[in-house]
């Protein structure tokens, strides 16, 4: 793909376009952010619905497997007609992405509350939201976030892919220089998104920790 | 829907041709990533070394995006805008899952069965394949059927760098501005993945061996038992979130 004599990357090129990078990086975390907010939201009030209702269980993480097998190029493709190429397709598709992993890991997270405790709280008067809010979440708490790590991570790499039908993020590096056959913009956009992958990652995993600290130190305990 | 049922009249012999490419890439792929992971799994599983690579492996894979992954083959010295290109990079997302998976599932087979075994008079490549590769069979194939999926998925975007499968008609259909190409494209490329993941469920239960079924049923805690209960579909990735789990 390189010219003879051409430099495998161009750091000056780099240089120029480190504005650019900024405001990629930024855009890639808006994008990620707002798929992760509506994804949590509606994951935690179908979760709320399992926990109360369980038949709900199989049908709803049914629908969410099949969105989730669905290949995000496709999804987009899907939704084109409907909503054309704007912002709003790529949202519903990612959003789309989050619900599987996130609704396991808060379904899940709930159930793992003992009764006992949930008994003692109900026993000292609490009401059914205060249950809910002072001790169910509290304790799902690190299983949620297990799965939040999950989406995010997930959630940053298909945010690439919203850059073919014409999103401003990471991605666009990517495609720009697939475009023009440059491969020092596609070494940029896979090399930052993956980073901001990985960071992404670690910084939800020292959230956890300091949200719940407790799970370590039980952890260690056993 | 008009749009999509002219344009498939229109593109027969073109859909089918796509739909071929894109299985046979995707089959390849799948078949050289098997052929990688699997022996690696089993030597790190017996030797128990590597564990700590071998668990973490689904979670690396799952933070590199499949389009930065072909991008990064692509600038490879060597491939650029060439099938091989898709095909090496699909191989590379393959691999993690199938090599977490089966690494867990050798890991996990009852010790006690393998003594018993051995107490028997079977040797190390007669309990491999006779006692230890049976009973870890629903769990690799589990890993094998994300791989699978993902693998289909992302061929979608190899049409990027080599035109070839259903993804071509979503990618010329975006550069024309032709929704129908784009949609037909995408519901031929859905169909696809969830056939795929269909088709690797089945054989998850297929290989299960009925004794291990039987054994789960009645105890009801068997390690294989999650992912193939009734609500079998949200229970693929078993590996990663079970690591997952254990992290939280």
């Amino acid at each position: 793909m390189r010219q003879p004599g051409q430099p495998f990357v161009n750091w000056g090129w780099i240089a120029d376009h480190s504005d650019d990078m900024v405001t990629r990086i930024l855009n890639h975390l808006i994008f990620t952010g707002i798929a992760i907010a509506v994804g949590f939201a509606i994951s935690l009030a179908l979760s709320l619905l399992i926990v109360r209702y369980r038949w709900t269980y199989g049908p709803v993480t049914w629908v969410a497997g099949v969105l989730y097998t669905i290949p995000s190029l496709a999804l987009f493709g899907l939704l084109i007609p409907i909503t054309g190429f704007t912002v709003t397709t790529a949202e519903i598709a990612l959003v789309s992405y989050t619900l599987l992993i996130l609704i396991r890991n808060t379904v899940a997270g709930l159930d793992g509350v003992p009764t006992d405790v949930r008994d003692a709280a109900v026993g000292m008067g609490f009401s059914p939201t205060q249950v809910m809010l002072k001790v169910d979440l509290p304790l799902a708490l690190p299983v949620i976030m297990a799965g939040l790590r999950v989406a995010t991570v997930t959630t940053i790499g298909l945010v690439t892919v919203t850059a073919l039908i014409g999103m401003d993020n990471l991605g666009t590096f990517i495609t720009d220089g697939l475009q023009r056959l440059f491969v020092t913009p596609i070494l940029v956009g896979a090399v930052l998104s993956i980073a901001l992958a990985v960071a992404a990652d670690l910084l939800l995993l020292g959230a956890q920790r300091l949200i719940a600290p407790w799970t370590r130190a039980a952890r260690a305990g056993r | 829907m008009t749009g999509v049922l002219d344009f498939l009249a229109d593109h027969r012999g073109d859909v089918l041709r796509r739909a071929l490419e894109h299985a046979q890439i995707s089959g390849i792929a799948l078949l050289v990533a098997l052929a990688v992971a699997l022996p690696i799994a089993l030597w790190l599983a017996h030797s128990g070394r590597g564990g700590f690579l071998a668990i973490n492996a689904s979670n690396v894979g799952r933070a590199l995006p499949s389009l930065a992954i072909i991008a990064i083959v692509f600038s490879l010295p060597g491939f650029g805008l060439r099938s091989t290109t898709v095909i090496f990079a699909l191989v590379l997302l393959g691999i993690p899952p199938m090599l977490t998976n089966a690494y867990v599932a050798v890991r996990g087979v009852d010790r006690d069965v393998v003594e018993a075994a051995r107490g028997m008079g079977m040797r190390g490549m007669e309990i491999l394949r006779g006692v230890e590769l049976p009973l870890a069979a629903p769990v690799i194939m589990a890993g094998i059927r994300t791989a699978a999926v993902q693998i289909v998925a992302t061929a979608t975007l190899g049409a990027l760098v080599a035109s070839g499968g259903l993804g071509t008609f979503i990618v010329d259909g975006i550069a024309v501005q032709d929704t129908a190409s784009i949609v037909t494209g995408a519901l031929l490329v859905a169909v696809l993945a969830i056939l795929t993941d269909v088709a690797f469920g089945a054989l998850e239960r297929a290989v299960t061996p009925a004794g291990l079924a039987m054994a789960q049923e009645s105890t009801g805690r068997g390690r294989g038992r999650a992912r193939r209960g009734a609500p079998a579909r949200g229970d693929d990735v078993p590996a990663a979130d079970q690591s997952e789990r254990v992290d939280a």
